[in-house]
C-alpha cells in the first residue's frame, strides 16, 4: 500500500486534536473530587520529569556533555527559572563541553 | 473592569511569556525539521506538520512512523499513545478555566495545549483567561512552524556540534517548569525526584525497558501522580494546580 505524507499528517493531526479537545469540551464543571483534583495537579510535574530524565542523557553527542547540560539546567532553573535563559544556557554548556572533550 | 480590555491585556501578557517559548521552540523544531527531512519529507510538509500538531515527542514519533512506512492505523495509535499526556493536561486545564466558558473558546483553547503553554497557563494565578493562551500560541506556534520549515530546508548545513547542543533546549525548558515548582513545594520536589528515578529504572531494568517510551510516560504518570494524589491530597486553596510563577 502506498502512503501519502498528506494523509499521514491528516491522521496524526486529527488524532492529536481529539486528545486535546475531548476533555476540554466534555468536562464543563469543576471537579469536586479531591483525589482527581490532586491527581491533575501533579500530572504535569511527573510527565515533564519523566520525559526529561534520562532522555536528556542520550540527546547529545556524549553522556558527559549531556550531564553538564542537565546539571546546569537544574541549577539555573533553581536560582532563575526563566524558560529561555535555562534552555539557552543548557545548549551553550553542551556545546562548550563537546568542544573541550573533543 | 471592561471585559474586552481585560482580554487584550491577557493576550499581551501571553505574547510576552510566549517569546522565550517561541525561541526554545524554534531551536527544537529546527532539529525536528532535520529529522523530517531524513524521513523523506520536504520543508513545506515539515512546516505543515508542526503547525498542525504543535507537539515535540508526538512529532518525532509521527516522523518515525513515516520513515518506517507504517500504516495509517499505526500512525493514529502511536499519536494517541505518545500524546496521551495532553488528555490529562486538557482535563487539568478544563478545571482552570471558568466553568461557563463558551464552546468556541474550548475548541480554540484545545489547539495549543503543549507542555510549555500548559505549564505557563497553569502557573497563572486564579482562573485562566483563554486569551492568555491565545497570546502565547500566537508567538510560539509560528516559531515552532518556522523552525521545522527551516530545519528541513537548511538543516544539513548545520555542524553536528550545534545540532547536539540545540537538542537539549527542549529539556532545559522542561527543567525551567518543574524545578521552580519543586523549590516552592517539597512534595513536588519529592515527586520530581521519584519520577526521574523511576523513569531511569524503566530504561535499564529488564522487561520494563521493553516498554515503548510513549507507554512508559503514560504508566509512570498515572502511577506516580495517582500515588501522590492519594498520599498528599492538594488542599482546596491551591485551585487548579496554581504554582505561582516567579
Amino acid at each position: 500500500m502506498n502512503h501519502s505524507i498528506a494523509m499521514y499528517l491528516i491522521v496524526a493531526a486529527a488524532t492529536i486534536y481529539m486528545i486535546r479537545v475531548l476533555p476540554m469540551t466534555l468536562i464543563r464543571r469543576d471537579i469536586k473530587n479531591t483525589f482527581i483534583r490532586s491527581f491533575l495537579h501533579y500530572v504535569p510535574y511527573v510527565t515533564l520529569a519523566v520525559m526529561t530524565f534520562p532522555a536528556i542523557l542520550s540527546a547529545t553527542g556524549s553522556v558527559y556533555s549531556a550531564w553538564a547540560g542537565f546539571i546546569v539546567g537544574v541549577g539555573l532553573a533553581y536560582v532563575d527559572g526563566n524558560l529561555f535563559r535555562v534552555a539557552i544556557c543548557s545548549c551553550v554548556v553542551v556545546y562548550l563541553a563537546e568542544l573541550l572533550c573533543g | 473592569m471592561n471585559g474586552r480590555e481585560q482580554n487584550s491585556r491577557w493576550f499581551l501578557r501571553g505574547m510576552k511569556d510566549g517569546v522565550p517559548i517561541a525561541m526554545g521552540y524554534f531551536a527544537v523544531a529546527f532539529a525536528l525539521g532535520i529529522a523530517a527531512k531524513k524521513a523523506g519529507m520536504n520543508a513545506f510538509q515539515a512546516g505543515a506538520m508542526s503547525a498542525l500538531m504543535l507537539a515535540s515527542a508526538g512529532q518525532y514519533a509521527a516522523i518515525t512512523v513515516i520513515a518506517a512506512g507504517g500504516g495509517y492505523v499505526q500512525m493514529a495509535v502511536t499519536t494517541l499513545i505518545v500524546n496521551l499526556r495532553y488528555l490529562l493536561m486538557s482535563c487539568a486545564l478544563s478545571q482552570k478555566v471558568d466553568q461557563g466558558m463558551r464552546l468556541g473558546h474550548r475548541f480554540a483553547l484545545s489547539y495549543p495545549i503543549t507542555d510549555e503553554i500548559f505549564g505557563i497557563a497553569m502557573s497563572v494565578e486564579g482562573r485562566l483567561n483563554p486569551f492568555y493562551n491565545y497570546g502565547a500560541a500566537a508567538i510560539a506556534a509560528p516559531g515552532w512552524t518556522a523552525g521545522a520549515f527551516l530545519g528541513a530546508a537548511a538543516g544539513a548545513i548545520l555542524p553536528q556540534r550545534v545540532e547536539n547542543a540545540l537538542s537539549v533546549a527542549l529539556y532545559g525548558m522542561f527543567l525551567a517548569i518543574i524545578i521552580p515548582a519543586a523549590k516552592k513545594d517539597k512534595i513536588v520536589a519529592g515527586i520530581v525526584a521519584v519520577s526521574m528515578l523511576c523513569s531511569f529504572l524503566f530504561t535499564k531494568a529488564p522487561v520494563l525497558r521493553e516498554i515503548s517510551s510513549g507507554m512508559q510516560i503514560i504508566i509512570l504518570t498515572v502511577v506516580i501522580a495517582g500515588g501522590a494524589a492519594y498520599f498528599f491530597p492538594v488542599k482546596e486553596e491551591t485551585k487548579g494546580g496554581s504554582t505561582d510563577e516567579s
